[in-house]
């Protein structure tokens, strides 16, 4: 009862993770094909030098949750691949094309065929943006019976797009330097856009799960889940208002949080199916030897792996910005 | 029910794609995909040892040649890392995606692997970004470690990711009770049999290949006149590696086949073509076999071979296919030709190796005024052909040995507990998402060879006589900026 419960936790904490880092590497695609004006050339640069040394480490994320799910829920990651069958292939095509495209430009050395540099932006701005869509409607689907094509899912992926697009450019903001005012100043004003139609699309999906998926609504008003929903909404407005008084670091500190919180309440509001209304954590658990593997294997591997990401983070953040 | 939204029912496409059934597809997907990711998977492994020797010579030598080695295959590796990394990802979608009833079944078992792999790969993609753009943000110290840790986690996730599959020839760490797997025991992928031998087999194996793969394109540039020292040194270090490895493949490869032997006689016969159980089995080279009438036409037949390679005396009795049901049989075809072109492209290989180092002692006894020179400078026209030519053998063995391994245990998913029609998805549209994988890494291998071209192009430009001297330094982390702007 208990191993289940730490490993759905670990689980849901994962796909946090993978929403505030690999969401933002989408969120930098789709600010990469939505680039205009004088200073699009110089976005993208910030965006492709943003990303280049993370981009990969972030997506370990996304194969840290398939393990955890194929380790510890065997069943519940069977009856995923049959039920959201085509859109896991669409999200699979979607992420080589993005990562394919992504490197093929960064590594060209396009400085003498600029039009070839632009096609691979087109796909990988394009596959940026199809992805997390994909990946929204199918979170969607888990809260309803597995139905990809519904309102519900597809508000879901239209909020993961735009949740993706708001941390992208509210951590861009960070990633110029002091005197490219203009630069950042393009980057907040894309933020604010941003973080208006998240707030817009989560007033739509809240009021939406009361009629498609009552159990989401009632878990996300329960006294569980509706802290985190509150946690969530001080965070966004926090987030907001940090970005219109420019405190930057405080803005990209409230957006994570705020995001975490969102997709956290989504977990919480999910207790206990992991497929609605099909499955339980305790349904497709696997055995107890198992579960006892990867929750003591847990701690080596973080050990491992947590002081290398931070160390990651540290020499490539700002110590030594981005100059175009 | 898919076929409807696309418009191109009736269509002889159409007709072709529901004429395929699911369990042929998903086959085909995987094989496709697979084989696609075995080559990045190997390029993972053995690449980052290749850019981490070279940079260890530079920080010893101080020679630039070295640091532009070692920059020029970081890059390709960043290259081919990422291709890798999607690769993989869609590997572990497709493993339930095409699977599930097998990945229902094992799942508790072969995820504790997938787990540990899944730490080290993390460790892999972490490092690979501090060391491909950490160049001038952390100290040569630093960064050369980053590098250890980038072979080291590759290697590790490789080995890994082994387990699991050797627990798919020899499924251990559970009790089968009415279909099900009960008193699960999570080391099982570790306490099969068939890892050890694999996982060594499978290293050695990714860095032959890219060994001589690195020897061939280096080969081609000294054919075309480029003998300066990049060239010279990068032939021989690939040299170096490959021979140790090519090597150590002859008794690798005699040990996972023997271990084979043990757990899988239907693969090991099917390999050998051998169906009829005897002693004094002889050993059959080529050879078209035919599964109806039980023997082989055109085979080479070398007396006492198969006896002495399993058990090394002429009388040991080989179980032949003879003692397998007709239902549980691998197509023998396919599983030998497979075996006998991964032996033949690894002996041609170690051929290869054998005669280069000849050249170059005997080249080293004549020129004994410059013991130090690398073979390059001298290296015989012909020499240089045979290493171009070998250049593709190393990943057609890799291909080969993954087809004599994983068609060699069909028709089970896991040998002697599922069989793979059993484990296939009921999910409609299977035909489609294969054809839609063709595609997508008919492109991406398309344009990820285009752009390494480029790339020896670069290398071309870079090291011709006249040209400005490789601008090893910055250049190639901040190509980013280079592009032009407001364009």
């Amino acid at each position: 009862m208990v191993r289940e419960v730490a490993l759905a936790g670990v689980a849901l904490a994962a796909v946090v993770a993978y929403g505030v880092l690999g969401g933002a590497d989408f969120g930098g695609g789709v600010w990469d094909i939505l680039a205009r004006g004088p200073r699009k050339q110089d976005e993208r640069n910030a965006i492709a030098h943003t990303m280049g040394p993370v981009w990969e480490a972030n997506h370990v994320w996304l194969i840290f949750v398939i393990v955890i799910l194929f380790t510890a829920f065997p069943r519940a990651y069977a009856e995923l691949s049959i039920g959201l069958f085509l859109p896991f292939h669409l999200v699979l095509i979607g992420i080589s094309l993005r990562g394919g495209a992504f490197v093929f430009r960064a590594h060209g050395g396009y400085v003498d065929a600029p039009g070839q540099a632009r096609a691979w932006g087109v796909v990988f701005g394009g596959a940026s943006v199809i992805t997390p869509v994909l990946l929204g409607m199918s979170l969607g689907a888990v809260s309803s019976g597995l139905r990809v094509v519904g309102p519900l899912p597809l508000a879901m992926g239209a909020l993961a797009l735009a949740i993706c697009a708001y941390l992208a450019a509210v951590y861009l903001t960070l990633e110029t330097d002091e005197n490219q005012g203009d630069l950042r100043a393009a980057f907040r004003r894309k933020a604010l856009y941003a973080g208006t139609v998240v707030v817009a699309l989560s007033g739509i999906v809240l009021p939406l799960t009361y009629f498609e998926a009552p159990h989401l609504w009632a878990g996300l008003t329960s006294a569980t889940g509706a802290p985190v929903v509150g946690a969530g909404v001080l965070a966004a407005w926090t987030s907001g208002g940090a970005l219109v008084l420019r405190k930057f670091r405080l803005a990209r500190l409230a957006a994570a949080a705020q995001v975490a919180f969102l997709v956290a309440g989504w977990g919480l509001a999910q207790y206990p199916y992991l497929i609605y209304p099909s499955l339980t954590l305790f349904d497709a658990a696997a055995p107890p030897a198992t579960l006892d593997f990867v929750l003591y294997t847990l701690p080596f591997g973080l050990l491992l792996v947590l002081p290398s990401l931070i160390w990651l983070f540290r020499v490539f953040s700002r110590a030594r910005p981005f100059s175009p | 029910m898919i076929k409807h939204h696309w418009g191109w029912s009736g269509t002889p496409f159409d007709r072709r794609i529901q004429a395929m059934d699911a369990l042929t597809a998903a086959r085909a997907q995987m094989e496709v995909s697979l084989g696609f990711h075995m080559i990045f998977a190997a390029l993972g492994i053995a690449l980052p040892g290749f850019m981490c020797v070279a940079e260890a010579l530079y920080l010893r030598t101080g020679c630039p040649h070295y640091l532009a080695l070692a920059k020029r295959w970081s890059k390709a590796t960043s290259l081919l890392f990422a291709i890798g990394a999607v690769s993989g990802t869609a590997l572990s979608f497709e493993l339930g995606l095409l699977w599930p009833r097998f990945m229902e079944f094992s799942g508790g078992i072969i995820g504790s692997a997938f787990a540990l792999e899944g730490y080290a790969f993390f460790v892999e993609a972490i490092f690979i970004g501090l060391y491909l753009y950490g160049w001038d943000r952390i100290s040569p110290r630093a960064h050369w470690f980053s590098g250890l840790a980038v072979v080291l986690s590759g290697t590790a996730s490789g080995v890994l990711v082994m387990a699991a599959n050797a627990w798919m020839q020899a499924p251990r760490g559970f009790d089968l009770v009415d279909g099900r797997p009960m008193n699960i025991d999570p080391w099982g992928p570790f306490k099969s049999p068939e890892w050890i031998p694999m996982s060594i087999h499978m290293t050695l194996a990714a860095y032959a290949a890219v060994a001589f793969a690195v020897a061939g394109v280096y080969a081609l540039g000294m054919l075309k006149g480029r003998r300066d020292p990049e060239h010279t040194s990068a032939l021989h270090v690939a040299m170096v590696i490959g021979a140790i490895t090519a090597l150590l493949q002859v008794p690798s490869g005699d040990i996972a086949a023997r271990v084979s032997a043990a757990h899988q006689p239907a693969k090991l016969a099917a390999m050998e073509a051998h169906y009829e159980t005897r002693r004094e089995a002889p050993l059959v080279l080529g050879g078209i076999p035919d599964d109806a009438s039980e023997t082989v036409r055109y085979g080479v037949e070398i007396p006492y071979g198969l006896s002495l390679l399993v058990g090394h005396d002429p009388q040991t009795e080989v179980p032949g296919l003879d003692r397998v049901p007709r239902d549980q049989r691998p197509p023998t075809a396919i599983v030998h030709l497979a075996f006998d072109l991964m032996v033949g492209s690894g002996m041609a290989l170690l051929a290869v190796s054998a005669i280069y180092w000849l050249v170059r002692w005997r080249g080293r006894r004549t020129q004994s005024a410059a013991p130090a020179e690398p073979v390059g400078r001298a290296a015989p026209r012909w020499l240089l052909v045979a290493l171009v030519a070998a250049s593709p053998l190393g990943f057609l063995a890799i291909e080969a040995g993954w087809v004599v391994s994983e068609v060699g245990r069909q028709p089970w998913v896991i040998y002697g507990v599922m069989r793979t029609r059993e484990a296939v998805t009921p999910a409609p549209g299977v035909a489609l998402t294969f054809f839609l994988f063709v595609i997508l890494y008919a492109a991406l291998g398309a344009t990820l060879v285009f752009f390494l071209r480029r790339m020896a192009r670069r290398t071309a430009l870079a090291a011709s006589p006249g040209a400005a001297p490789p601008r090893a330094g910055a250049n190639e982390t901040n190509e980013m900026k280079e592009a032009p702007h407001g364009a």
